[in-house]
């Protein structure tokens, strides 16, 4: 107990520390979007004519639209013209065919972030794709997995090295016509992971994603797509850091994900986004739309997250329950600090026979943030036996900090059951009187609390991540006690 | 929406003519907001669930020229109007009908009557309250009631008086064609009043009703009202019911509303919690089979310091009924020691029925104890096994359990009588019996 | 009389009663005791037709009529009562209100007019004594708020307004004290007759001192392994249930 009380002291007095910048040689195509801009993406990355086809439908139902206003956010005016749709920080080889060499630069970025790219100094269990501003960096174990017939890379070598299977999949969870900044990402994606788990396997270690923004006036638009087969299993890790800027960073990502029979998928976030500074300025817009489809019988997928970075956080990791018997899980913490807002959630849609679906929901307000769960439940009218449960706690640390909970229900079928719950509550005085009592500081008191407050989903994600989740709680509430 | 638009242009002359200089006040800016705005179209968050336009796209006549409309109401008194000692009122369509008037003389100062008449004999009161809650900018269908109504109901309970009769008012729809009726109401309960007010709506002709109607409550300091209302009509009626209720310090209500037999219904209720130590229960009930409609959509502002609310809705669904709850607590900054509580539960009957429910809690202040839980289910099995076990027969234990399932709402009623009679309706209406009797002209037919 | 032959019974496809043969006669009060989870309660789950079990092979025939063509309220009606474990709480469905459902659904299946409000609270107030169930409890919800105690004595209280030809305790013991396990048991005794007949499941030697059954049953992994009087009871009281079932060769 009191290793982890001065672990979480020594945490607590830090402030986002993932803040620097790499300074290395990094290739930025000029500001601005237009077709071109989608074509010369598409070049770059030497991609099939099906596949520019698809952006440029994507771009041109994307000029049709309006950004989306209902999320309980003040959100800046983003100027789409003035931003690099594309930045490559990895130096281009004079030789034109060949693996490029990763800068020395970036390995140590990665190390410095804890990721180290070597496979001998890797976390034990831990395959990594290691991807800055809009390239893949690197992807380790790749060869340890390919002979279980596991395939996993980024989705641009995907591209060209699996076309079936990602023209395939990609765009059949969430189609560009989905939403607004879907249809963003779906014109100008770059990189990301694509993870394949063939039919019966199961993968032998975690599989990552850590991303990371640099380049300065980038968005970053990744793409991920993860596959899993009949009676396969995988778990899947995602990390995001960025540094800080006084700017805005546009981070608009899909996330696919495809569950066949009696296949599992893992996925859990742990977000950590540069949230701006305490006057608000700056910090990463995060954007994002993920969805899996649940498409076999029997078939599961559990959403983990924990969001303690951005300054604005609008995502909604949602499930389609077709497959009879299909069950899906959602575990959420989201931590809100000095001007941060998020509007977070998930859509459970039923459509299969006996399906279900849990929902927890733990959201955490302080200084002058806004913290907002907004959740759909849908049960649609052949969903017999459908279940749901739903509940949704938010913590408030001040009094001008906001807590907002939207939870939507349909339900069209006579055999369901659906429940949610609310509390709104604040963090109680007996017991910080108790801790203090105690001899423990308010401000690691508050930590203390507010990680048991959130432990049914820290507990949810794997140990490594529920070990930087934990620390980040404290950090992101630093300051928020009087 | 054109169509209001024209027949407000071509009968201005009219409605003026036929209401008082207080009323018409407001017409022309009222009429400016909803030229403006429109029918609210379901983009609008508290529209989400309701085609508005839709409703009022049919051709519905108005009686503009206050025509007399022959009536008995106590026809109506005879089929559902219990033996409850109330003090009881008639309003016809949208105009109060003084020929039959209590017997019982209220107290001192309490005025019941007709909104247009009291614009005449008490103008400044009324003008100091009428269309302030009620806001034309901030709802269409304030506007459009704003625009129309010429008469409806007004009381008044002065300062310290307490009513211990129960007030109530029977809403009768009366005509010979498709009718729009704008029926407008003002309740005003000065510091330290008490009363207890029971709307009824009953329709005594089989055709197409759209009414829309308005209610501003003002709850003094101290004051304590409770308001019931019950609708009682038919399958082609199309009510849109907009209630607003501002509370004073140290006040508290008890708001009811239950809908027992109707067609579409729209009920929005809000509630503003403006003075501290307020307390305010608001509790629906909603019993819909065959095509009925029903969107109840509720907000609670809570403005200031250590007041409490409290809200249960609960709604039977059978057969293609489609019913949507959408409850707003609002606990806005500074608003510390509130206590909130929000409850929607729902049973679904049938294959068909569909139920859209939204609790929401938006909380600006720390220092709070709110929750809100909703539910959507069927009928306990156990507990069904458990009845069947002692021989009762499967649709009486159904029969019982959703008997049990809406009387968690009739027992916050305080009203004995009413709350009897309630049991009685609602286990009536479970059994698909309700307006079968002799008294009436509507189940004579 | 119950006679019950080659039953077996499963629930979401497990079996848990894999043959059960067994008779009980008119006037006779039978006991089955066994091991936790030996398909005790499943069996009265199974006479009295919890849709949640399924009777996958074998017959239950009372008298001369087969109950598993019933739906669990027309045998309630033939005279079945089932005395649950863990009583069902009903909110918002008062005491009076529900019995006075069940026992005019008994008289409309008897060719019986329904019983007139006054007769019925007055036989309500009688048959209260029989357990000492207080007043107050009459106008509550079923079963809500009741302790554990009360709500047992509550179960023996229907039986006597219902006047059952087969009753089933299902270890109405547990959770009583001495006092309240003498009321439960004498209630019980009171309402016996030479027609009647019933079924016991319980633990306890306890109960069955007050009880008196004929006839003891040993049920072990949904086979009864033993039947024999009286006796047993006091044996197994004592040396519990491993030398049957080393006896039956398990």
């Amino acid at each position: 107990m009191e290793d982890r009380n001065s672990f979480v002291r020594e945490v607590a007095e830090k402030t986002y520390e993932y803040g620097f910048t790499t300074d290395v040689q990094t290739e930025i195509i000029d500001k601005g979007l237009n077709e071109d801009v989608v074509r010369l993406i598409s070049q770059k990355k030497g991609e099939p004519d099906w596949l520019l086809e698809f952006r440029l439908e994507a771009f041109r139902y994307w000029q049709k639209q309006e950004e989306p206003r209902w999320g309980h956010l003040k959100m800046p005016v983003i100027d789409y013209q003035d931003i690099s749709y594309y930045a490559d920080p990895t130096k281009p080889s004079d030789k034109k065919e060949g693996p490029r060499e990763i800068d020395p630069e970036l390995m140590k970025t990665f190390d410095k972030l804890g990721i180290p790219l070597e496979e001998r100094l890797a976390l034990s269990g831990t395959a990594v794709d290691a991807v800055m501003d809009s390239v893949s960096v690197k992807t380790t174990f790749r060869e340890k997995l390919r002979e279980k017939g596991i395939i996993f890379c980024s989705i641009s070598e995907a591209v060209r090295e699996h076309p079936e299977l990602v023209r395939e999949y990609l765009g059949s969870v969430v189609p560009y016509r989905d939403n607004y900044f879907a249809a963003l990402n779906s014109a100008v994606f770059s990189d990301g992971s694509f993870v394949y788990i063939p039919e019966g396997v199961r993968c032998p270690m975690e599989l990552s994603t850590y991303f990371r923004i640099n380049a300065r006036g980038t968005g970053q638009f990744e793409r991920t797509l993860i596959v899993c087969c009949d009676n396969a299993y995988v778990s899947y890790l995602e990390g995001c850091t960025a540094p800080m800027r006084d700017e805005n960073q546009l981070h608009a990502a899909i996330v696919e994900i495809v569950v066949m029979e009696n296949a599992e998928v893992k996925y859990s976030t742990v977000q950590n986004w540069y949230p701006g500074d305490k006057e608000g300025k700056g910090g990463v817009l995060n954007l994002v739309t993920k969805r899996g489809h649940l498409r076999g019988a029997n078939s599961r997928l559990s959403w983990t997250q924990v969001e303690t970075g951005s300054a604005i956080t609008w995502k909604y990791p949602s499930c389609v329950l077709s497959g009879e018997g299909s069950q899906a899980e959602f575990y959420s913490v989201a931590v809100t600090n000095n001007f941060q807002q998020a509007d977070t959630g998930t859509k459970m849609i039923h459509l299969g026979k006996n399906t279900k679906s849990t929902i927890i929901s733990k959201g955490i307000s302080a200084g002058k943030s806004q913290n907002s769960y907004r959740g759909l439940v849908k049960v649609g009218s052949k969903a017999e036996g459908a279940r749901n449960y739903s509940s949704c706690d938010s913590l408030l640390l001040g009094s001008e900090c906001g807590a907002h909970t939207f939870p939507y229900m349909d339900v069209q079928n006579d055999t369901a059951i659906v429940e949610h719950e609310a509390t709104t509550s604040k963090i109680s005085e007996e017991q910080l009187l108790y801790c203090n009592q105690r001899g423990i500081p308010t401000e690691e008191a508050v930590s203390l609390i507010v990680n048991g407050y959130a432990k049914d989903v820290i507990n949810k994600l794997p140990m490594e991540f529920a070990v930087e989740a934990q620390k980040l709680l404290g950090v992101s509430l630093e300051g928020s006690v009087g | 929406m054109k169509q209001y638009i024209e027949l407000y242009e071509q009968c201005r002359g009219m409605l003026n003519g036929h209401s008082a200089p207080v009323l018409n006040a407001l017409r022309e800016e009222a009429f400016g907001h909803f030229r403006q705005m429109g029918f609210p179209s379901q983009k609008v968050e508290r529209y989400k669930y309701t085609d508005v336009a839709r409703h009022f796209a049919p051709d519905f006549g108005l009686n503009l020229n206050r025509l007399s409309i022959p009536v008995n109401p106590y026809e109506v008194f005879k089929c559902d109007v219990p033996n409850l000692s109330t003090s009881l009122y008639f309003v016809v369509n949208d105009q109060f009908y003084d020929k039959a008037l209590p017997a019982v003389p209220l107290p001192e100062g309490v005025v019941v009557d007709s909104l247009c008449r009291a614009a005449e004999t008490f103008p400044e009161l009324v003008k100091h309250h009428y269309g302030t809650l009620a806001r034309s900018r901030k709802d269409a269908l304030n506007a459009l009631n704003t625009m129309f109504c010429q008469d409806g109901l007004f009381v008044y309970v002065p300062r310290n008086v307490v009513v211990e009769r129960p007030i109530q008012i029977v809403n009768v729809l009366r005509s010979d064609v498709s009718l729009m009726v704008n029926r407008r109401v003002l309740v005003i309960l000065e510091e330290g009043a008490s009363a207890t007010l029971l709307f009824c709506d009953h329709a005594m002709d089989s055709h197409a009703f759209l009414t829309t109607q308005v209610i501003e409550t003002f709850v003094g300091e101290n004051a304590h009202l409770e308001l019931y209302e019950l609708e009682e009509t038919h399958v082609r009626n199309t009510r849109f019911s907009n209630l607003y209720a501002d509370q004073k310090a140290y006040s508290s209500a008890v708001l009811d509303n239950i809908t027992l037999h109707n067609g579409v219904t729209r009920n929005r209720t809000d509630l503003t919690l403006s003075g501290e130590y307020a307390e305010t229960t608001l509790n629906g009930l909603v019993i819909a089979d065959k095509e009925q409609q029903v969107d109840n959509n509720t907000l609670i502002d809570h403005r200031v310091p250590h007041c409490q609310s409290q809200q249960l809705y609960k709604y039977v669904l059978d057969d293609k009924a489609r019913c949507a709850f959408a409850g707003r607590v609002l606990v806005r900054e500074g608003a510390q020691k509130t206590v909130s509580q929000e409850t929607n539960a729902n049973l679904l009957g049938s294959r068909e029925a569909r139920i859209y429910t939204q609790p929401m809690l938006e909380i600006y202040a720390d220092d709070v104890k709110c929750s809100h839980g909703s539910t959507v289910g069927q009928l306990g099995e156990q507990a069904m096994f458990y009845m069947q076990q002692r021989g009762i027969p499967y649709e009486e234990a159904r029969m019982l359990l959703k008997f049990a399932f809406a009387a968690d709402v009739l027992s916050t009623i305080h009203l004995d009588a009413l709350h009897d009679r309630l049991n009685y309706l609602v286990d009536k209406r479970f059994r698909g019996e309700l307006n079968k009797c002799e008294g009436c002209r509507m189940c004579k037919n | 009389m119950l006679e019950i032959r080659n039953l077996h019974a499963s629930i979401n496809g497990k079996e848990i009663l894999k043959g059960i043969d067994l008779t009980i006669r008119d006037g006779e009060v039978h006991a089955i005791m066994g091991t936790n989870g030996a398909g005790k309660s499943t069996l009265s789950h199974v006479i009295v037709g919890n849709p949640a079990y399924e009777v996958t092979e074998g017959e239950i025939i009372f008298n001369g009529k087969n109950l598993l063509e019933m739906n669990t309220e027309e045998r309630a009606l033939e005279g079945i009562f089932l005395s649950f474990q863990q009583p069902v709480e009903i909110p918002g469905v008062s005491m009076t209100h529900f019995m006075r459902a069940a026992l005019n659904a008994r008289r409309k299946h008897e060719g019986l007019e329904p019983l007139p409000a006054g007769e019925f609270l007055k036989l309500m107030r009688e048959k209260r004594k029989i357990v000492e169930l207080d007043s107050k409890l009459a106008n509550r919800s079923v079963n809500e708020g009741f302790s554990g105690g009360e709500k047992k004595r509550n179960e023996i209280f229907q039986m006597a307004m219902l006047e059952p030809r087969f009753s089933i305790l299902d270890e109405t013991d547990s959770g009583l004290d001495v006092d309240a396990l003498r009321i439960v048991a004498e209630g019980f005794n009171k309402l016996r007759r030479p027609e009647t007949s019933a079924m016991v499941i319980t633990h306890y030697q306890r109960l069955l001192d007050y009880l008196r059954p004929d006839i003891i049953h040993v049920l072990i992994d949904g086979r009864i392994i033993k039947t024999a009087g009286p006796e047993l009871a006091l044996e197994i009281e004592e040396k519990g249930f491993d030398w049957i079932k080393e006896e039956a060769g398990l």
